[in-house]
């Protein structure tokens, strides 16, 4: 036994290769359920696998299981880094790891069998939501007393996206998950009418602008500087793109809700702070793109930046994309079209998927001793077989969502409706075979992952890592024994 | 929302978005003492992470900048933190487009008025207005080709619940019907079920065993309160015709069975809403579906 102090990747090792099953399974769901749009008898009767089930497994394994396991990994991994020290009580964040595959599992049964608040995105029942709060607070005890045993001065950028985005998840699903139980398997939400709506999407949206965005800026602030072994681009425009982040996109939740009872007012400030989000946003997409800057030609040979960059290329047209679709004139054409779901895609597959995959191509080799994935190769093909598919998935989907937005506000001479609602259904059909398709493509593109995953760590045993020195000018004085005793390696 | 909380968010709203202009300001100056421009910041983490000292993108300021102004701009003129200058709501914007939309087509409606529906389902323009209203209004009931559907009318066949007059459509597009089959499954057990739907079938010319037939026609007692001891229905309470093998729910045993079991209860909704005009349009063309004379080509 060493007694110098090591990082503990074990834990992240663990979420590490979760993030790539859960990513396949995730997607599997995903897959049958854009099959079932286009044939519906796919469903074969079984209550279990009609859409309305499945359609909220699928974006709960994608959101939590797949982008959930990936911001434990990476959350993990780089507070270690950057803080210099090992992850705080090793038993805890144990926890953490065994208590968030619970609540996947828990979700995996429940929402098939059809256990719902009816809640976007926070379909799942009481006893999984109080599962996730007691799982939730043990991450953050975890990763903030990390920081606070910190060996270097400066919090490094990316744990300050992860924080805001740890405690920001806890607000929003335990206020928007308040609710009073009647059994153990089904509860009623404290809120009526509007208001239950406006909680819903208050959460609804930040949990796309924290979990989804937040978190995954912090992956993009550790993995992208390291990969492309550049320094981060601007210091100022970080500082700044955080904090009008942060504190713009709580505000933005509204727009979900135009044109609804919703009073005005309300519509109003989450339209303007929506639009506001255009820039901030737009920051994170500039720094980390510009981060490459001097180094542009290692996208011709590198896969893992490809997937990087192109991630944050899906970053800033999403970002572009969702301010517009917010405005009030584009929304009603807009909403309640299947560009909503292509726009969702371009962020969801786009950005956040790419860039876990770029971020486990990395991690992945070194958490288990190797310098680099079985087949740089295979990583290529992956790539590529990856933006076939989103681009296939956001065209198919935007040209059927205006489409549909068009059908349904075309007016006759007479006053009249042109089209019934079912005729534009009808118009959709061929669209949604070339979005199974796109989808097909991604998901393809897992399995080759997971092959490369599986060659790269077979037959591995994992060493232990030292926690390196600090540069001694940024250490706090005095610096903290890193051959702390019984620290076990 | 009482004074003091709309007075909290609106200040709350405003001093954010001032927030983000003063973040702007206050993280672009210059500090004493820091590295010149594009240079890399001291600061290292785990061995090479560091940050470059360059200064945000002035095209990105710009665009930050605009979005605050537009904010300001927006929340004077709109509902928001004051009622906004432009006076515009949600409501009103609905009720100045429906008022519109009265004002453009009303007319063309009017023009129509006071010719007998018989003679309006006979004249192509009253058809064509009268299909376009149907696609809108009927549809997702009766199908885009009027055949119906379990549950929903066809009408098309000239078999009609409630009568096929034109008064009796205009009567039951207007003010809406209501038909409610009783369940008699308790009344009749499951034996009587057997038989009655034995007998019904066998009035619309099934074969049935005689044996059951006579039985539930015994039975039928029941259901000639409401359908009449012939079975021929009674278009006063929208009772079925059970001799002419036209079926509201379907006429196989099993669906039978389900509505003598468990009765059935059907609603067409009222329509007064649509107004007289688009009313007696609509029922010319409803009429004109079961009509002999040549058929509106069905719409593209």
């Amino acid at each position: 036994m060493s007694l110098t102090e090591t990082y503990n990747d074990k834990v992240v090792r663990q979420f590490a290769i979760m993030t790539v099953v859960w990513g396949i399974v995730g997607m599997a769901v995903g897959v049958l359920i854009a099959a079932q749009l286009y044939w519906p008898a796919l469903n074969f009767d079984i209550p279990w696998l009609t859409y309305s089930r499945l359609r909220p497994l699928h974006t709960n394994a994608v959101i939590f299981a797949f982008g959930g396991s990936a911001l434990f990994a990476t959350s993990y991994y780089c507070v270690q880094r950057t803080c210099h020290v090992r992850l705080f009580s090793d038993r805890l964040a144990a926890f953490t790891f065994w208590g968030w595959q619970t609540v996947i599992v828990a979700a995996a049964i429940s929402l098939p069998l059809g256990m719902t608040q009816g809640k976007e995105y926070a379909e799942l029942e009481w006893p999984i939501d109080v599962l996730i709060t007691i799982v939730w607070v043990a991450y953050a005890v975890v990763f903030f007393a990390t920081i606070a045993r910190r060996r270097v001065q400066h919090i490094y950028v990316a744990n300050w996206f992860y924080a805001s985005f740890i405690i920001t998840i806890a607000v929003l699903h335990v206020f928007n998950n308040l609710a009073i139980p009647v059994s153990f398997t089904k509860s009623y939400v404290i809120y009526a009418g509007s208001i239950d709506a406006m909680m819903q999407w208050w959460y609804g949206h930040n949990a796309v602008g924290f979990f989804l965005t937040a978190g995954f800026l912090g992956m993009m602030y550790y993995f992208v500087p390291k990969q492309a072994q550049r320094p981060i681009y601007s210091y100022r425009l970080s500082v700044v793109h955080f904090w009008a982040l942060i504190s713009v996109y709580i505000w933005a939740g509204p727009h979900h809700l135009h044109y609804t009872s919703l009073p005005d007012w309300v519509q109003s400030i989450g339209m303007v702070f929506s639009l506001l989000l255009l820039a901030p946003s737009w920051g994170g997409m500039i720094n980390g793109i510009m981060t490459l800057s001097g180094a542009w030609d290692k996208l011709r040979t590198d896969p893992i930046l490809k997937f990087m960059i192109v991630s944050l290329s899906f970053y800033g047209m999403s970002t572009f994309e969702g301010p517009m679709m917010s405005i009030k004139t584009v929304n009603a054409l807009s909403h309640y079209t299947d560009w909503v779901i292509g726009h969702v895609h371009s962020g969801a597959l786009g950005w956040v998927a790419m860039m876990t995959i770029g971020t486990m191509y990395y991690l992945i080799p070194r958490l288990f001793n190797r310098q680099q994935m079985y087949s740089v190769k295979l990583i290529d093909v992956h790539f590529w077989t990856s933006t076939i598919g989103v681009v296939l998935y956001i065209s198919a989907m935007w040209i059927a969502g205006v489409m549909q937005g068009l059908m349904w506000r075309a007016v006759n001479d007479d006053g009249t409706l042109t089209y019934s609602f079912i005729e534009s259904v009808k118009a959709t059909y061929p669209f949604y075979l070339v979005r199974l398709m796109g989808g097909a493509l991604f998901f393809s593109g897992m399995w080759i992952m997971a092959y490369n995953v599986w060659m790269t760590i077979r037959g591995v045993t994992p060493q232990a890592v030292p926690v390196p020195p600090p540069a001694p000018e940024h250490a706090p004085t005095p610096v903290p024994a890193l051959a702390a005793s019984g620290v076990r390696s | 929302m009482s004074p003091l909380t709309t007075t909290i968010v609106g200040i709350v709203t405003i001093l954010n978005v001032l927030a983000c202009g003063w973040l702007i300001w206050w993280t672009a100056r210059r500090e004493p003492g820091e590295v010149a421009e594009g240079d890399v910041k001291s600061h290292v983490w785990d061995g090479d992470l560091r940050e470059r000292n360059n200064p945000m993108p002035r095209w990105w300021l710009i665009l930050f900048f605009l979005t605050i102004v537009f904010a300001f701009a927006y929340f004077l003129l709109y509902p928001g933190i004051i009622r906004g200058t432009l006076g515009w709501t949600e409501d009103r914007q609905y009720q100045d487009e429906m008022r519109h939309a009265q004002a453009q087509y009303a007319p063309m409606y009017a023009a129509f008025a006071g010719r007998s529906i018989a003679e309006l389902a006979r004249d192509p323009k009253a058809l064509a207005l009268g299909r376009s209203l149907f696609a809108n209004t009927c549809t997702n009931c009766h199908g885009s080709d009027a055949r119906g559907a379990p549950g929903f009318p066809d009408l098309t066949d000239n078999d009609w619940l409630y009568g096929g007059t034109p008064d009796d459509i205009v009567r039951s597009i207007t003010y809406g019907r209501e038909g409610v089959m009783p369940a008699l499954g308790p009344a009749l057990g499951e034996q009587g079920v057997e038989e009655v739907i034995a007998y019904v079938r066998s009035l619309s010319g099934h074969p049935e065993p005689a044996e059951k037939v006579a039985a539930g026609q015994a039975r039928f007692v029941i259901c000639a309160a409401c359908h009449g001891p012939d079975g021929k229905g009674n278009p006063a309470i929208g009772s079925k015709n059970l001799t002419d093998d036209l079926w509201l729910y379907g006429g196989s045993e099993a669906t039978l069975r389900k509505t003598l079991m468990d009765g059935r209860h059907g609603r067409m909704p009222a329509h007064q809403w649509l107004g007289e005009d688009k009313i007696r349009l609509l029922a010319a063309y409803v009429y004109s579906l079961s009509q002999p004379q040549p058929q509106p080509q069905p719409q593209q």
